[in-house]
């Protein structure tokens, strides 16, 4: 028991106080303070290295994620996937305690391998930690071999592993860490010298829009260009309800993945979710590998097809170049409505990225953009795209680990029009009075957001139609009498 | 125990405990020995539930449970409004338990509550190093941008405890500084075999760290009572209060929904401690009795059967002015209740359900399905002790299917042979079942509706189980080719 201390009576804050401080935060001088912090951080736009890898280890045929470590960490993992995409995600752990903490974990993951092969019959167990056996220094690659050879499962299951501490990175280096470790796995010795499969491989990235999965494979379709998508989450997270649950919905076929490494070319989408997978590829993959942004609006669509017709030497077929021209025509018919509208935009950098750079080519201006845990490449990159503008992008500033109450200073003391991001971004844009755009992850408050993609032509036109229709329902619910029209 | 033991047509002992058989046929020897007294059909009449529970989880089977952590912050310190709550580690563990709880909260956000992620967010070096002086500058920097706050509380996570950081210390060095409230709590996600331990650990920091140190501004009076264990869900605790206070009584504080933790720190001052969520907060009523003699009572604000009993219990530990305001209100809320059952029960009837819940609801919610003409055909928790099942076991039919910290492997079992109309349960296992054209809701956060509890959440109770067993979206589910 602490020392007793006098009792004391109850604090009370007079209705001025609360007024003051109720201003206080919204004013300059709190700006400054609040950008002058250094140890607390409040409302972060990032989550943790572990729920990126489970991503991953989702997005494979009969595979179950297997999280070494505590179990309430597989329960949050779980619970985040299954609010955003309003699935199952079905995922296990081998829920290390106390005693795991004194003598290791290499007991528990035997027999959670053991128990979670026989339940559920995975086809793939990939394994991945919890900041607890990172900072007691479990040793996976020893403990998975000794299940192997004391027989708890068997030794031609596979099972790759990845070191995914908490306390380094967001979840967006987790799904790097555990696709690397994936591809090496399965591709081992599935490498064919000389001729190529003549395929691509496509990795998406830590993506939570499966729309935008199953836009990309229209996109191959149409182009005659045979495919696999490296871990493919669409039917896993977008999967049927016709009376059968099927744990195990979608994923990369095993074997696809095993041939990815003879595949014609590579194509990753998201550099920052992929930095390492993609350096591990270009020494391993015989193919070409590609880095492309995340196709969001006209030209980076443009840039990813132009890429795709050369590398197969493949022509962007009429009906996508149609597709094209139907975009651009709804973003001139609509331009008037976005043009020189300021956005403050919070997520992942690479979507980040796509959505700035749609925004400059509809003239809207990119105003604060936040990225809450990145690095000086990211923060040059971006400074960069907003040059390619000096009209709509020199307005805008590039904010790196600073937080959602960073950007609720901006927002107060700086106004936008309105704020691009996931749903924690909502209390933002509550205090601020603007509508939220809800893109990115996880968005738990509105429906089937997931399914509408966000990239290409398409994406495009669903993005601008969802921010300039707001803006003209917020014109119409709030005007006075006398400026309520017909046509708007 | 209920005055008659209650049976189901088709659920024998024989069945349940041939499908728990089954379904343990499918387990390695090691799980199955270990799993295997979790699981049973339930005999209303044993003075105990021969169910087991509190045991470490079975690795790799798949629980549903979560930590200590997850008690601490999400269950008892997250719905205490005016504080700020920091969670002392990597970034994750705030960020998933952030608004995911729904325990809502009066105020105004970052200025007189704080529904808001602080993390202190810890990078490599701070495991290097230690995360004390970080977390000391943290709460100074905390208490400066939120100074309205009445206090602030440490929960760790994980790496904290491993890593030798002393919270306690620089709390209780940081409360001399700031001179409100500052409670360590650490209930690192390691500790214990669920969220059970942390609402204990947390009940502890409340114990040593801050009843006893607050006094309420009125004088005492005989009507005065605390709400313990209604954290709001919903605004659960909005329709809870306002019953209490009609019949005459002083609520002067809850724990911890919609929470003060000034008026929580002055609760040994009460009269009568009223408690809903009996797993999270008894240890608490347990010490408020010994040292300051406060009677508690148990009571269940789901359906209009026993709110009504409660209500009559609750009535009896006082005078005939308060045990006169309880008979007006039962009479005035029963003609609105008959209406709501007139409307429902017709579609209803007839229907089972199972249950899984965290460590109250299954057994507390029995009396507002039957109310409504549901059986209950199953019933278990992620996180309950053998108290929590003894209080199960007479509310249930014979030969019902009784299952402790189930796993995602045995629900599903379960559910397939029993065929209930209805599945309550968390967001991890709702899809599962929908999936499977099974009707389902969220039990923990009342699936985003809610309230639940008193007389004006039965009818939301009532509405929402009618349009999940009752959706015509069911009937697309089979595609007629």
């Amino acid at each position: 028991m602490s020392t007793t201390t006098a009792v004391k009576p109850m604090t009370e804050h007079s209705a001025e106080e609360i007024e003051r401080v109720k201003n206080w935060i919204n004013s300059e001088e709190y700006k400054e303070k609040n950008f002058a912090r250094e140890a607390l951080v409040v409302n972060p736009a990032h989550a943790c290295q572990p729920l990126g890898a489970q991503m991953v280890a989702h997005g494979f045929e009969g595979s179950l994620p297997f999280i070494h470590g505590s179990q309430g960490c597989a329960s949050y993992f779980r619970s985040t996937f299954s609010r955003h995409f309003r699935e199952p995600a079905c995922a296990t752990s081998d829920a290390m305690t106390e005693d795991g903490a004194v003598f290791g974990g290499q007991n528990n993951l035997f027999e959670g391998l053991e128990n979670a092969y026989a339940l559920y019959k995975p086809k793939v167990i990939p394994v991945f930690t919890t900041c607890m056996p990172e900072v007691i220094g479990d040793d996976l690659t020893a403990f998975i071999r000794n299940a192997k050879i004391k027989g708890h499962i068997p030794e031609e299951l596979p099972t790759p592993y990845a070191n995914t501490p908490s306390f380094n990175g967001t979840h967006i280096h987790g799904y790097d860490s555990m696709l690397k470790a994936m591809l090496e796995y399965l591709t081992e010795g599935h490498k064919k010298e000389g001729a190529d499969n003549g395929k691509l491989n496509l990795i998406p990235g830590f993506d939570g829009n499966t729309g935008n999965l199953r836009e990309y494979k229209r996109y191959f379709d149409a182009m005659g260009i045979d495919y696999t998508v490296l871990a493919d989450i669409s039917d896993v997270f977008d999967s049927v309800c016709d009376g059968t649950y099927r744990m195990y919905s979608g994923g990369t076929p095993l074997d696809a993945a095993a041939d990815s490494i003879n595949a014609k070319a590579t194509i990753s989408l998201m550099k920052y979710s992929t930095l390492n997978c993609m350096k591990w590829l270009e020494q391993n993959y015989s193919g070409k590998n590609n880095i492309l942004p995340l196709p969001m609006g006209i030209r980076k669509t443009d840039e990813f097809l132009m890429a795709l017709s050369e590398m197969f030497d493949k022509p962007i077929p009429a009906e996508l170049k149609a597709e094209r021209g139907r975009a651009v025509d709804a973003m001139t018919d609509a331009h008037q409505y976005i043009h020189g509208k300021k956005f403050a935009v919070a997520g992942d950098p690479d979507y980040l990225l796509g959505i700035v750079s749609f925004l400059l080519e509809m003239g809207a201006v990119p105003y604060h953009i936040l990225c809450s845990r990145s690095n000086k490449k990211f923060k040059k990159e971006m400074e960069a795209l907003l040059a390619t503008s000096p009209l709509y992008g020199a307005q805008g500033t590039v904010y790196v680990n600073k937080d959602l109450w960073h950007m609720r200073s901006l927002c107060m003391t700086d106004p936008v029009d309105g704020i691009i991001g996931d749903t924690h971004c909502k209390w933002v844009a509550r205090d601020a009075k603007i509508p939220l755009f809800r893109i990115g992850f996880p968005i738990m408050d509105r429906v089937n957001l997931h399914r509408t993609p966000v990239i290409g032509y398409n994406g495009a036109v669903s993005l601008l139609t969802g921010i300039v229709n707001k803006f003209l329902d917020t014109v119409d619910e709030t005007c006075e009498d006398q400026w309520f029209e017909m046509m708007r | 125990m209920a005055d008659t033991i209650k049976k189901i047509d088709g659920i024998t002992t024989e069945a349940t405990e041939e499908l728990i058989e089954e379904t343990l046929a499918a387990y390695p020897e090691k799980a199955r020995k270990k799993r295997a007294p979790h699981l049973g059909a339930n005999e209303p009449t044993s003075a105990t539930c021969a169910v087991k529970s509190n045991k470490k989880v079975v690795p790799g089977v798949m629980s549903q449970r979560g930590c200590a952590y997850a008690g601490a912050k999400g269950v008892v310190w997250g719905p205490i409004r005016d504080m700020v709550h920091v969670s002392h580690g990597p970034v994750g563990c705030g960020v998933y338990s952030w608004g995911t709880r729904r325990n809502l909260m009066e105020g105004i956000p970052g200025v007189t509550s704080f529904p808001l992620d602080f993390t202190s967010d810890f990078q490599e070096k701070d495991i290097v190093y230690g995360g004390d002086k970080k977390l000391e500058v943290l709460l100074r920097e905390a208490d400066e941008l939120f100074p309205l706050n009445k206090g602030l509380s440490v929960l760790s996570e994980c790496p904290v405890g491993l890593i030798g950081d002393d919270i306690n210390a620089v709390t209780k060095k940081m409360e001399a500084e700031l001179g409100k409230f500052v409670v360590p709590c650490n209930c690192e996600g390691f500790r214990g075999v669920s969220q059970s331990l942390g609402h204990h650990i947390s009940n502890d920091s409340i114990r040593d760290h801050v009843i006893g140190k607050r006094e309420f501004s009125e004088p005492a009076g005989p009507y005065d009572v605390a709400l313990i264990g209604d954290y709001n869900i919903g605004g659960d605790v909005w329709a809870a209060k306002p019953i209490l206070e009609e019949i005459g009584l002083n609520v002067k504080s809850v724990w911890t929904g919609d929470g003060e933790i000034e008026k929580i720190a002055a609760t040994y001052q009460v009269k009568l401690n009223l408690i809903h969520c009996y797993r999270s907060m008894n240890y608490m009523c347990k010490v408020m009795e010994e040292k300051w003699g406060i009677p508690w009572l148990e009571y269940n604000f789901f359906g209009p059967t026993k709110i009504e009993k409660s209500l009559r219990d609750i009535a009896e530990l006082f005078d005939d002015t308060i045990k006169a305001n309880v008979e007006k209100v039962i009479e005035k809320y029963r003609l609105q209740m008959q209406e709501v059952i007139d409307e429902y029960r017709p579609r209803l009837e007839g229907k089972t359900a199972m249950l899984f819940v965290g460590g109250l609801r299954p057994r507390h919610t029995i009396g507002a399905y039957e109310d409504l003409g549901i059986q209950i055909t199953g019933a278990g928790y992620e996180f309950a002790h053998q108290d929590d099942y003894d209080r199960t076991s007479p509310e249930m039919a014979k030969g019902t299917i009784i299952y402790d910290d189930a796993s995602e492997f045995e629900l599903e079992k379960f559910v397939e042979k029993m065929k209930p109309d209805l599945v309550g349960s968390g967001i991890k296992e709702k899809y599962v079942f929908q999936k499977a054209g099974i009707p389902f809701r969220q039990m923990h956060s009342w699936d985003y509706s809610g309230p639940y509890h008193g007389y004006e959440g039965f009818r939301i109770f009532a509405r929402d189980i009618d349009m999940a067993i009752n959706s015509p979206t069911w009937s697309l589910v089979k595609a007629p080719f």
